[in-house]
Formats: structure tokens, sequence, C-alpha cells
């Protein structure tokens, strides 16, 4: 039972993260990604290939996941942040996808759907799995507190003031005479860069990576939790992280107690109840459990 | 591997047969748009709708596909228009990205419901299997052929429709300008139930010949929705002509894409022409408001 909280909580802190990383995106510059589990496996990938086939040091091959995914980040922001937010809400669909694709094809690389194993964890094998999760439980809730601490400093700086005048009226941001294409693509880098930190973190966590991982469900697991925790604010991306994988272990419970279903019904039950539970909190509460105290306008 | 003009022929042919299957869910996402403004994801779950409710007809009842077409059209339709209702209508004030992003979650609902009731084996149609007619060393096939068939009935249903009916007049007025369609006595919302319809029986019909050419399971929709994007983003969010070119622009150039590269990548080919597109005619080839 403890072996399980602990690693729960692991779980937690990568959804943290990659909710902290939606939050500059989503949450400050108002700009949309659908495809954020896409950075996420840049990251893992990076990382994995980096540490197992060319031997990097595991904080190098970090350092290399956050990296790639942001000037992933970068490319697509500078393509699409000039348009409307609905082209971006398809190219970032559309990313996923494909990294998907490749991850899935390219087997010299990546050993196609069969996934990278073998990838190497702090101190894994020199202590018990358990004393393994709880030094993985440190280093990734060190890593959300260090990250929670700059983005929350980079949103009450002017940089994050910016983001969100231009979330709330992109016009005006540009008539005041910032240059809106630039703020947008910084942010978009930056979302995208602990986007694929967390990926990173995660593939030594597990130390097995397959695209089977890297699902869309992943993405939507994250909208929910910043949905949850309240879009804008810092804190609101940790509390929400933790309340879907409440929910996440909840349905578990729930639908190991329903008699005569199969075990693939049990996991539709579960899938579809988090996609339900989206839906549901964008109609009746869509200002989160704990809204930003700065939002103006955004939910009328 | 293109050693002739009959292998060039042969690409052409089979792009616009593979073409024609994608054009009606990017029409149907075309049509959603050009009235209510917000990227429809969940065309993805009503193809896969659409799908499962002609398999049903089709292997279980033995209906023949003519008649389980215009079934998963009905059903695909019904389920669009509920998740509109129920689900989309109310998120419409909070902006067209909310509404996006519900309509990911509705996708993979419908997905988990579909996956709940007919588990994740792959099913195929009742279908007579035909041999390839050969002409001159062109291949086609009789069933992919008459898929295109279909899907071009559909698409000149919608275009008949929206060309010489009241109703057509009426939605080309409310995508046109919504206001002034308004103050002229249209009725926006009743616009707006008949575009998610047909956008969702579209999508539905579309699914179901995707279906005939392979097989179905729950990803039936979600596989080919890149594809379906690229065709709407090529010919121009909310064209509903541009949608149909832009399918048969994306059917040929994945064919093409799969002699140069592994046929795995067609997909991803969709995915360089949106980029392409944006980068260079954010409009599309047919769509002109922005």
């Amino acid at each position: 039972m403890e072996a399980y909280l602990v690693a729960m909580l692991v779980f937690a802190g990568f959804y943290a993260l990659m909710a902290l990383g939606l939050n500059v995106i989503w949450g400050l510059a108002g700009m949309v990604n659908l495809g954020l589990v896409g950075f996420f496996a840049v990251g893992a990938y990076a990382s994995a290939l980096l540490t197992t086939k060319l031997l990097w040091p595991m904080p190098l091959g970090w350092a290399a996941g956050a990296l790639m995914a942001a000037a992933a980040g970068a490319v697509m922001a500078l393509i699409v942040a000039r348009l409307r937010g609905d082209y971006l809400a398809i190219v970032t669909l559309g990313f996923a996808e494909v990294i998907r694709l490749v991850a899935s094809n390219e087997i010299w690389l990546t050993n196609g759907t069969d996934g990278i194993s073998g990838i190497p964890g702090p101190w894994r094998g020199d202590v018990s799995p358990q004393g393994f999760n709880l030094i993985y439980l440190g280093i990734v809730w060190t890593a959300v507190a260090v990250v929670f601490v700059l983005l929350a400093r980079l949103s009450h700086s002017p940089f994050g003031r910016v983001l969100r005048a231009i979330r709330e009226d992109e016009d005006i941001a540009a008539v005041a005479g910032k240059p809106v294409l630039w703020f947008k693509v910084r942010a978009f880098t930056i979302g995208a860069a602990v986007l694929g930190g967390a990926g990173a973190l995660y593939a030594h966590y597990n130390a097995y990576i397959a695209p089977d991982g890297f699902a869309p469900l992943l993405t939507i697991y994250i909208v929910l939790a910043l949905t949850a925790g309240g879009v804008g604010a810092m804190r609101g991306a940790i509390i929400g992280a933790l309340f879907v994988i409440a929910l996440l272990e909840s349905t578990r419970f729930l639908s190991a107690i329903i008699p005569g279903v199969s075990p693939v019904q049990k996991a539709a039950l579960r899938e579809g109840a988090i996609a339900l539970s989206l839906i549901l909190l964008l109609r009746f509460r869509p200002q989160g459990l704990i809204p930003e105290k700065t939002r103006t306008k955004a939910f009328p | 591997m293109i050693q002739d003009w009959r292998d060039i022929v042969q690409i052409l042919l089979n792009g616009v047969m593979a073409g024609s299957v994608l054009m009606l869910p990017a029409i149907g996402f075309n049509c959603i748009f050009a009235v209510l403004r917000y990227p429809n994801f969940a065309i993805a779950g009503f193809a896969t709708t659409g799908a499962f409710a002609g398999w049903v007809a089709n292997a279980v009842y033995g209906w023949p596909i003519g008649l389980a077409l215009p079934l998963a059209f009905l059903v695909a339709g019904l389920v669009s228009l509920l998740a509109e209702e129920a689900a989309f209508r109310p998120l419409r004030p909070a902006g067209p990205l909310t509404v996006a992003i519900a309509s990911v979650a509705m996708t993979i609902l419908l997905e988990n419901i579909i996956r709940f009731s007919f588990g994740n084996d792959l099913r195929g149609y009742d279908l007579p299997i035909l041999r390839d007619w050969r002409f001159d060393g062109i291949r086609v096939n009789p069933q992919q052929l008459q898929n295109t068939g279909y899907a071009i009935v559909a698409a000149g249903g919608l275009f008949l429709l929206l060309g010489f009916s009241r109703l057509g007049r009426a939605m080309r007025a409310v995508a046109d300008n919504p206001v002034l369609a308004d103050i002229k006595g249209v009725d926006p919302n009743r616009i707006a139930r008949v575009a998610v319809f047909l956008g969702g029986g579209l999508a539905g019909c579309g699914g179901m010949l995707i279906g005939i050419d392979t097989s179905i399971d729950p990803l039936t929709g979600f596989r080919v929705v890149l594809s379906v994007f690229a065709a709407a983003v090529v010919g121009g969010l909310g064209s509903i002509p541009g949608a149909a070119l832009g399918a048969m622009v994306v059917g040929v150039g994945e064919e093409l894409a799969g002699v140069v590269l592994s046929p795995a990548y067609r997909t991803v080919t969709a995915f360089l022409a949106i980029l392409l597109v944006l980068m260079f005619r954010p409009q599309g080839i047919l769509g002109a408001r922005n």
C-alpha cells in the first residue's frame, strides 16, 4: 500500500509538471495546446536515447530532453502563432500524432512499438525498489517546486503581465506596443521545455517507454488537471494534478467492484469517465476549483 | 518505383479514390466550422460511430451497403446533434477553444462507449470479395470505386442542398455573416443544428466507407483524423468546396508520399501539408475569409 501511494505521488509530480508547462502556454498566453503529449514524448525519447545509446549522464539527458521539446515548440509557435487559435489546436493535435508515428516506425532509432527498455534511473539497483521510488519522489517534487517558483515569478513579472494582456485582448496588447508574436513564441517555448523535462523525468522513472504511453488521453488528463485546478494560477496546476490522480485511482477501484464486465470494458469505463468529467467540468465549473484572482473576462 | 505513365495514372487514381473517402468527414468538419466557427474534433468520434452503426446493420442484420450507409449517416448525425446540444452549445460563450477542447474529450468518450459495447477487435463488413479490374496494367478495385461513387453522391447531395434550397441559402448566409442573417429573420440556432447534423452525418458516412476499405475498431475515426484536418485546412477552413478539393490534394499527396517514403508515413505527409499551407497560404486553396 505504501509503495502504491509513493508511486501515485511520483505520477502526480509528472502530471503537475506537465500542467505547469501547459499553464504557461494556455493559462498565461491563452494559446491552446492539444498535443502536449507530443512534447512530453520528445523529452522522454531524447533523454532515453541519449542516456542509453550515447551513455550521456542522466542530468544532461534531462536537460537535452527539455531543450529538444523547447526547440520543437518554438518552431511550431513560429509557424502558427500569427494565426487564429483554431489552427494551433489542429497543428498541435497533429504534432502529437506525428511524434507517435515516428516513434512507432523509426525502428532503428526508437525500437518501434516494442519501445526502449533498460533506461537508467538514479541509484536504481543500488537501493531497494521502494528506496528508488522514494528517491525519485524527492527528485520529481523538487523539480515541481523549482519550476513552480520560477513560473510563479515569471507570471508576476512584466513578462507575465504582457502574456495575460495578450490572452485577454491581443489587439490591445499590440496597440500598447508589445511584440505579440515574439511574446507568444517565447511563452510556447518555455511551456514546451517544461513538458519535455517532465517527459525526460518520466522515462528514467519508468525505465521503459513505448509509443503507446503517449496517447492523446494523456493530453486530456493534463487539460483536466489544469481546468480543475484553475487555469492561469500556478498552484492550480499542482492541485489539479493531485485531483486527476485521485480521480484516476478512484475509478480504478470503482471499476474493480462492478461485476460482470471484462477488463477491456473496465478500461473503457475509466477512460470514458475521465473524458466525461472534463466535459462536465468545462460546463459547470470552468473557472476551476480555485479560480485565478487576476482573471477578468475570459469566462463571461 | 515509377517506371512509366501507367504508374503515375495508378497513383493518381488511387489518390483520388482515397481522397474521395476522406472528403466526407472533411466536408463535415468544414460544414460545422463554417456555421459555428470552432474546430469540432469530435468528427473522429462521429466517423467511428457511423462505421459501427453501418457495421451492425450490414454484418449483423444483413442490410446491403446501399441501405446501411444512410443509416450510418442518420445515427452519426443524431449523435453529433446530441453532443452539440448537451455538451458544446452551453460552452459556446466561453469561446471556440473551450469547445474545441471539449470536442477532443467527446471523441475519447465516444471511442470508449464503442469500446465498451464492441471491444477492441477488428471487425469487417459482410462484403463479396471482388477481383481487381485491370485496364492495360492499371488496377482498379471495384469496391473502392463503388465507395468513391457513394462519396460523390453524398457530397453532391450536400452541394445541391446548399446551392438550390432555401435552407441551403440560409446556411450560407449564416456562415457568411451571422448577424446580418439574424436580422433578416434566419434563426441561427436552427441553422446551427442543421449544420451539426449534416456535418456529423457526413463524417459517419465517411467512417463507414473507410471501414469498408479496411476494417473497423474503436480507433477507426481517430486514425484518419490528421488527413481529414489536412484536407480541411488545405482546402480552406470553413469552405465546403475547399474541403472536397483539399481531400483530393491530400489523397494524391499521401499516395505519392507512400511511393517515396514508407506507407506508414502517409499521415505525416498530411501534417506537412498542413504546415506548408499555414506558412504560405493560411486561408487554404479556396478559403477567402480570415
